[in-house]
């Protein structure tokens, strides 16, 4: 049995500079590189397929099967392109790991760009994070100049060059086409698959787009093996994550552990809810998860049993909201949320999120009019599943599932505003009398 | 003040905006950065901006044009000195930005998007910025300020009026919107080592783990001290037949096991 939490990708997030060259090598850092030079490139995907390591930006997909589909007889250049526009509500777990500990994820690319034999590697990290953009520049100079970044890495013969690439503003660009899209100098919005960017990503090459964490999972499997990391976690969803708590809970912050731990676990690590505080409703892996209640507590949270209970794993993001919460108004923010960042690519979302606003907003202002749920229901139906890509689904999760949970407070919408209900004031950080 | 005017682009920024250009395999993949320069330049995404843009990347003007005014981090009317933003997507809104951003309006006297008379903030509502763990929260020119309440953010912002130093708990010292859009474009400025590698609520699982002796298991080659061991007690830990020969050219102590692992397979 692995122990409750299992540090590795947050272990030397307390360490003084943790984000220098210098305090990363102290601990070992580079030394999975200088491995993985001597390693053959298809020996280091064997490696990450054994591990078991599967995507942690939300889908889960397996890590070494995606490098594996690059065709390497196709004669053009190879692409690595790490996601890190972490902005999916709730998720908060890639900006802190790349604020302190940045080397991990440069010493991941150049070994899954070795591995998909890519001389081109990008970091696109979201705009809005000036300190953590600074820390990838810095961290990126500092890897060349040590030459593990460059010509010829450390007589290997090998050459990569990674950018830091600053986003601008779009959620969107989280989406791997959108982001392709974003990358090249274009408006971000999604493009039609296949071609899968495997085949014609970036400018139209064969490209791998990796989330952060799953990029910076990899110099822990080449240096420790792919056994050690498959000891951690369940049978299909192996490994450590990094699992982000937030809301109404007595520790917010960020926990690393296998995966397959329980939100009841997690609760109880940091003293449980705040003071008068009773779980709610909770979001397993951020808004575009569908909600959950306090019967899931003890589901594991691994990729199989959350998606059993309804909902998606995605990117461990437990939003954990008590009783003093209208779900009316959650829902609303986060759907206004979704008309926000809608591309305008595709019709379904375009329209249906501006229609799904209007209509929450009637029922949180207690003007709803009868048939009004049925509404709603109606527009995730012909959203979901018709959308151009994930953000349209997304936008209908909060909604379906708060309205099989909690249809009752979408009905009290009909007459009575949320405000009235559940004083706002009452959910702060700042309230003066805690939950009670 | 406000800038009513745009200064011209200089020739440093135009050899900046080349130089943009030039770090790309494909030069258009430069423009979004470069649009960032143009604002840091001229304090907004002016239409000599997007001129100079699209001349470097011979692109037409609507062609850049439409990337400008799809990118919420792209201003096309002036900015304040320093661009304030309150999230207030759910989890922050609930835990307390909605109140926050209230009473920033009233305070500043100012709606979404809009600057203070004295051109000094712009406030803006943001979207979930990925610090959910702090909530609420609050940005300053892109810099984190955890954990806020409405009168921690009327301080803060009655600093910068002032021109009083302000830092971010989690980042460096508030300098001004033009500068940081500066590094977003890709220009460090010194600033990296400010402020400490994590906040308190991004340590919570590390220190929980650390009071109760919890960690990740240890390599397999390599015992306790995961990723301390020198190649020379890792062989000699590892006690294989073939370590010692034949890991001459390696380096890593992890080598030893897979090494290892081949020795028993044989």
């Amino acid at each position: 049995m692995t122990d409750v939490l299992t540090p590795v990708l947050t272990a030397n997030w307390g360490d003084e500079r943790a984000w220098t060259l210098e305090a990363y090598t102290a601990r070992g850092g580079y030394r999975a590189l200088d491995k993985a030079l001597t390693m053959d490139p298809d020996a280091i995907i064997e490696e990450v397929k054994d591990a078991g390591l599967r995507g942690r930006g939300g889908a889960g997909f397996p890590t070494g099967m995606k490098w594996g589909f690059i065709p390497q007889d196709n004669p053009k250049p190879k692409y690595l392109v790490v996601n890190a526009d972490e902005s999916e509500p709730g998720t908060c777990k890639d900006i802190p790991l790349m604020m302190a500990n940045p080397h991990v994820l440069v010493e991941g690319v150049i070994i899954a760009s070795r591995a998909i034999r890519a001389n081109h590697a990008f970091i696109y990290v979201r705009g809005e994070v000036l300190h953590v953009i600074r820390r990838l520049r810095a961290a990126v100079r500092e890897a060349y100049e040590a030459g593990h970044l460059g010509r010829d890495i450390h007589g290997s013969g090998y050459d990569l060059d990674l950018i830091v690439h600053a986003g601008a503003g779009a959620y969107i660009c989280g989406e791997e086409t959108a982001l392709l899209d974003s990358l090249e100098g274009r408006r971000g919005q999604p493009r039609l698959r296949p071609p899968f960017p495997a085949v014609a990503g970036l400018y139209a090459s064969p490209t791998v787009v990796n989330n952060v964490e799953s990029v910076a999972s990899v110099p822990g499997i080449i240096a420790g093996g792919a056994d050690w990391f498959a000891s951690m976690g369940t049978e299909k969803s192996k490994g450590h994550g990094i699992f982000s708590l937030s809301g109404h809970v007595a520790r917010p912050g960020q926990y690393e552990a296998p995966l397959g731990i329980t939100l009841r676990e997690l609760l109880e690590l940091g003293g449980g809810m705040r003071p008068g505080s009773e779980l709610k409703f909770w979001t397993p892996g951020g808004s575009s998860t569908p909600i959950l209640t306090a019967e899931h507590l003890d589901i594991p949270l691994d990729f199989e049993s959350v998606g059993e209970a309804g909902s998606m794993l995605g990117t461990r993001a437990l939003q954990v909201f008590d009783q003093t919460t209208s779900v009316v108004r959650a829902v609303l923010r986060w759907t206004e949320f979704y008309k926000h960042e809608s591309c305008g690519k595709c019709t379904p979302c375009r329209e249906g999120t501006w229609w799904l606003v209007q209509t929450l907003r009637r029922l949180d202002e207690g003007q709803g009019r009868p048939g009004d749920i049925e509404l709603l229901l109606d527009l995730c139906d012909n959203i979901l599943g018709r959308a151009f890509c994930a953000l349209g689904d997304g936008a209908t999760s909060p909604i379906t599932s708060a309205i099989q949970y909690f249809r009752e407070e979408f009905e009290a919408g009909m007459t009575t505003p949320s405000r009235e209900l559940f004083p706002p004031s009452a959910s702060t950080l700042f309230a003066k009398e805690g939950a009670r | 003040m406000t800038e009513q005017v745009s200064d011209a682009l200089s020739q440093t920024t135009l050899d900046e905006l080349r130089e943009l250009a030039g770090r790309y395999p494909q030069a258009r993949s430069a423009l979004l950065p470069m649009l960032h320069l143009v604002q840091s330049a001229q304090g907004r995404v002016t239409t000599e901006g997007i001129a100079a843009c699209a001349e470097i990347l011979d692109l037409t003007e609507a062609e850049v044009s439409a990337v400008a005014t799809f990118y919420t981090m792209y201003k096309r009317r002036p900015m304040g000195t320093h661009h304030v933003g309150v999230c207030t997507n759910t989890l922050c809104a609930i835990m307390g930005g909605d109140e926050i951003f209230e009473r920033l309006c009233g305070h500043l006297d100012v709606g979404n998007d809009e600057t203070t008379e004295d051109g000094q903030i712009t406030l803006e509502r943001v979207e979930c910025n990925a610090a959910c763990d702090f909530a609420p929260v609050m940005m300053v020119n892109w810099e984190f300020f955890d954990n806020q309440t409405p009168e921690s953010a009327i301080e803060i912002v009655d600093k910068l009026r002032a021109g009083e130093t302000v830092a971010s708990p989690r980042g460096a010292t508030i300098t001004s919107w033009r500068e940081a859009e500066r590094v977003i474009a890709g220009f460090e400025d010194g600033r990296v080592d400010e402020g400490p590698a994590a906040g308190p609520a991004s340590l919570a699982g590390l220190q929980i783990a650390r009071e109760r002796g919890w960690e990740a298991p240890p390599f397999q080659a390599e015992g306790p001290q995961s990723g301390r061991v020198s190649k020379s007690e890792a062989v000699a830990e590892a006690d294989t037949r073939r370590a010692e020969t034949e890991t001459v050219t390696e380096q890593s102590a992890a080598d030893v096991r897979s090494e290892e692992t081949e020795a028993t397979d044989d």
